[in-house]
């Protein structure tokens, strides 16, 4: 990829769907820990 | 057999007891429903991520190789083959929350009010990607990075509506929230074809509709934007269908945490008596 604002472009779509799946993820994690919890 | 005077507030200890074994069971079945969701998670979930994971490289590799450049525009264009199906994608998903949001106000079904929350949620990620790809695209195109003109104004004004539908859905802890969110869902939606027609009805400095507009596309170009918008929709679902499940697990859980502190309630009532 030369050109910089397709790079940008690309980057930044996928920077945002990565982020938003760590949220995803974060949040399954602090849930698995309450259903541990839970089962205690 | 001997009367004895008893209070109006006294419960006999049998009537406690069976009570906390209602509230014991009830949390036990809710474990197991929960343990089941995430067994059901673990088995077709992969095997459609992988699918996903490789269309989407597809159509990555032939938006950025395999389609031809355009003339004018050179590389820069290819920007348009993640910009127009993430558009459509986030236009799709607040159409579904619509249906949804609809179908609560009328049923008040729960399982409509998640998919309205989670299609929401997944169509504001996509819309933001719209509103920073099109700048990018614009800068070495129109030389500018955002003009107030109807469609771009539009696109803003749409993702506005549907991120205070969230702050709605996150800080409201109000019982009719639901309800609320759903109307607002409803008008927000409304702007929806407003984005979309706006390049037709007024004069903008948006490029016209590639389908449907007037507009021309090559047939290899148009082949890889309904790929990529193919691979977008994929991906879309796979993240919509696992914030569904985390919602409803959620929602569970805390169903859960309520029927445990039920039960915590009259053993802690007993202590202290």
């Amino acid at each position: 990829m030369k050109n910089p604002y397709l790079f940008a472009a690309y980057a930044a779509t996928w920077i945002i769907h990565v982020a938003y799946l760590g949220t995803i993820v974060s949040r399954y994690a602090r849930l698995k820990r309450e259903i541990e919890e839970l089962k205690k | 057999m001997s009367y004895e005077p008893r209070a109006a507030s006294y419960k006999p200890k049998e009537t406690l007891r069976s009570g906390q074994l209602k509230c014991f069971a009830i949390v036990c079945f809710a474990r197991s429903r929960l343990e089941a969701r995430s067994r059901f998670m673990k088995r077709p979930f992969p095997i459609l991520a992988v699918i996903t994971g490789i269309l989407l490289g597809y159509a990555m590799y032939m938006a950025l190789v395999g389609a031809p450049t355009e003339q004018t525009m050179g590389d820069v264009q290819r920007i348009f083959y993640y910009h127009v199906p993430s558009a459509w994608t986030a236009f799709l998903l607040f159409f579904i929350n619509l249906g949804a949001s609809v179908y609560y106000l009328i049923k008040r079904s729960v399982a409509a009010d998640i998919v309205a929350l989670v299609c929401a949620e997944v169509g504001v990620v996509f819309c933001t990607v719209v509103l920073i790809t099109g700048p990018i695209w614009a800068r070495p195109v129109w030389g500018i990075w955002w003009t107030w003109d109807m469609r771009l104004t539009s696109t803003l004004v749409l993702w506005l509506i549907y991120v205070s539908y969230l702050f709605l859905r996150r800080f409201s802890s109000s019982g009719q929230t639901p309800l609320l969110a759903a109307a607002l869902a409803v008008l927000g939606a409304l702007c929806v074809p407003f984005v979309y027609f706006s390049i037709w009805f007024f004069r903008t400095q948006h490029p016209q509709p590639v389908m449907g507009g007037g507009g021309s596309i090559d047939p290899r170009m148009l082949h890889v934007l309904l790929l990529n918008w193919l691979a977008f929709s994929c991906f879309a679902f796979l993240v919509c269908w696992s914030r569904y499940r985390l919602e409803k697990l959620q929602r569970e859980v805390d169903q859960t945490h309520a029927m445990r502190s039920l039960l915590d309630e009259p053993a802690r009532r007993t202590r202290s008596a």
